[in-house]
């Protein structure tokens, strides 16, 4: 009843106040080489705006690093001698990077950065008489032809496993106790352990197939290319699959029937993996509540990993953390669902 | 040490707000070797019964013991050496008869090959179909591959829920002669099961009513125990012979019994008074005879 009646009215309110496309409060950095007038009147156009959260005084090497982290969207570069080269030649350019892993996300930065940019030379009309020109110059970061399947690609793959994975084998226990088989299986000398491995194995070796088929099908159909190590990908990958088979085998040792298990594998998993993961809605663009319930979501550190390690190529450093938590959660449903198991039939 | 041992067993399941005493203090011995029979109807708490001695259940009070092990001390240990059938068919109904088979050797860490010689004779009987789904059999050939699967790890005890409930007459009675050979091999056999002609067929049974106990004896213990001398009526007009006789001040007892009433009187009964107050009645045809007392009448009367 709770779910019949709940869920439309806390999926309304989600969608409707958490979830949006909109960028607010991204965090952009400011390499500004010439630091003169011009530049700062600038900066301080950029500042006002509600929609960046500016980082200044980055030094180059610290830019590479924090594109590469993720903590920042999009940089905005001052040449050296900004002020002289608009005074002389009557046009400057100033270079705009941005993080095109997720295109939408780039496009919206680099035109809201642009129009401030254009705007803030009327400020500069005392300063010079027209005409007078600021160029900028965009630059996509690790996906310059601003391909959507470098976003999609991983959220896909962290769907399908999550429904290959999840969902079946949610319903896998469940199954044996519906049909009776489980009370047969439970007087025999098979320990809990056994039983929940045995399950798992099969969805394993089908996820495995999965992978293998998204990862060919990306490079080979869709030109999105692995630039990090494929071994590495591939290991990170069945990783998810392990703690997204844990999640399902535990949904099957609490649930009653195999219906209730669809429901709580569908709402419980399905969505959150699609509005929590990253994938189609920015997590920094959500409320705080609401990006603390994304840290429980599986799917989120799965993502920002095959982001990071197939489209910026990055290694085992940049992100052990979230390997670590995937890790975490995995031996906490693992061990949790051994113990939920019921050796008896009440 | 005694194949299967229970003392005072009580269950009681909470169903909503309201409590349902399934078992009621339930206490008996099974002698090893012994092809025991827990006879009762539906709901009278055989099934619960079972799974409390098979370690599924947990009993709220009393405690029993499996080949001499604890039922929740050492479920482990009971887990290993004792053949479970349930009532309802619980294998897999998408794997074939083979399948199945070798699946739960596999799952007792046994081979088919190593305990052949036991479910051999039961085996033949399926074998022609041994590469058919298990969904597909019929209710007979269900019940022999699940007694084959039950019984491939060669257990020291077997439990039978019910096994003919559902099956056809001829099924019935092969199902049993397999019992009583397995019997032969060593192997103490539970069975539950609602027919009363089944319980002849016992070494020595259980009625089981309402969760308590009635009787436990052989089946000619329980008969002999039926002192009264018992009538078989017939008439044209059975439902009325059956409110007529319940009318009567000298009629104790009096249940349809198939083709016929059988009656008990309180006093030494005069047949052709009787023969005459019936047909004054408007019955015509009678037919009565003095018959043996079976299983189902001693249950009935200690039903009262």
């Amino acid at each position: 009843m709770f779910i019949l009646f709940g869920m439309p009215i806390v999926q309304i309110l989600i969608f409707g106040f958490a979830l949006t496309n909109e960028v607010k409060d991204s965090r952009i950095a400011i390499l500004d080489e010439s630091k003169d007038e011009a530049s700062e009147a600038i900066i301080h156009r950029l500042e006002s705006s509600l929609y960046f959260d500016i980082e200044k005084n980055i030094t180059q090497p610290q830019l590479v690093d924090a594109f590469r982290e993720g903590t920042i969207k999009l940089a905005v570069v001052f040449p050296q001698k900004f002020s002289e080269q608009l005074e002389h030649t009557n046009a400057a350019s100033i270079q705009l990077i941005a993080d095109a892993t997720d295109p939408n996300v780039a496009t919206t930065l680099v035109n809201y950065a642009s129009a401030i940019i254009y705007d803030s030379q009327n400020d500069l009309k005392g300063f010079k008489e027209l005409p007078f020109k600021i160029n900028t110059e965009m630059r996509m970061l690790y996906n310059p032809q601003m391909k959507g399947s470098y976003n999609f690609v991983p959220g896909v793959m962290a769907m399908v496993l999550m429904l290959v994975c999840a969902m079946m084998t949610s319903i896998s226990i469940v199954k044996e106790k519906e049909m009776g088989t489980m009370e047969i299986i439970l007087v025999s000398p098979i320990v809990p352990m056994r039983v929940i491995i045995a399950k798992m194995v099969p969805y394993f070796i089908l996820s495995a197939v999965n992978i293998a088929s998204i990862l060919l099908l990306s490079v080979f159909v869709l030109d999105v290319p692995i630039h990090g190590s494929l071994l590495f990908l591939i290991s990170e990958c069945l990783l998810f699959t392990l703690t997204v088979l844990a999640l399902g085998l535990f949904i099957s040792t609490i649930s009653g029937s195999q219906q209730v298990a669809m429901l709580i594998s569908l709402m419980g998993l399905f969505l959150p993996t699609i509005m929590f993961s990253g994938f189609m809605f920015p997590i920094e663009n959500m409320p705080v509540p609401l990006q603390v319930i994304s840290n429980v979501v599986p799917a989120k550190w799965f993502y920002y990993i095959v982001k990071n390690v197939m489209i910026k190529g990055l290694g085992f450093q940049f992100v052990w953390k979230e390997t670590l938590v995937l890790s975490g959660m995995m031996l906490f449903l693992m061990a949790v669902s051994i113990k939920k198991f019921k050796v008896r039939l009440e | 040490m005694k194949a299967v041992s229970a003392n005072s067993i009580k269950k009681i399941f909470n169903v909503e707000k309201s409590t349902v005493t399934a078992l009621q203090g339930l206490s008996f011995d099974v002698e090893q070797g012994e092809l025991f029979g827990v006879i009762g109807p539906d709901g009278a708490g055989k099934t619960t019964l079972f799974r409390i001695l098979t370690t599924l259940m947990l009993a709220q009070e009393g405690s029993a013991q499996v080949d001499g092990f604890d039922v929740v001390k050492d479920f482990k240990e009971i887990r290993k050496r004792i053949g479970y059938m349930p009532g309802r068919f619980s294998l897999y109904q998408d794997l074939t008869v083979e399948e199945n088979l070798s699946f739960f050797a596999t799952l007792f860490n046994t081979s088919i090959s190593a305990n052949y010689d036991l479910v051999k004779d039961i085996y033949e009987h399926i074998e022609p179909f041994k590469y058919r789904r298990a969904g597909a059999l019929s209710g007979g050939m269900k019940q022999k591959l699940a007694l084959c699967c039950a019984l491939i790890h060669r257990p020291t005890v077997l439990f039978l829920d019910e096994p003919t409930t559902g099956v056809d007459a001829v099924s019935r009675q092969e199902f049993w002669e397999l019992l009583k050979n397995l019997q032969k091999q060593g192997i103490t056999i539970l069975v539950s099961t609602p027919y009363m002609d089944e319980a002849s067929l016992c070494n020595r049974v259980a009625l089981l009513q309402e969760g308590k106990l009635l009787d436990i004896d052989s089946p000619e213990g329980i008969i002999k125990k039926f002192k009264k001398p018992l009538w078989a009526i017939r008439s044209t007009k059975m439902f009325r012979l059956l409110q007529d006789l319940k009318k009567m001040d000298n009629v104790e007892s009096c249940f349809p019994f198939g083709q016929e009433h059988h009656v008990t009187f309180k006093e030494v009964l005069n047949i052709s008074s009787l023969e005459k107050e019936l047909t004054a009645l408007g019955h015509r045809d009678l037919k009565m005879n003095q018959i043996q007392a079976t299983i189902e009448d001693s249950f009935m009367e200690l039903m009262k």
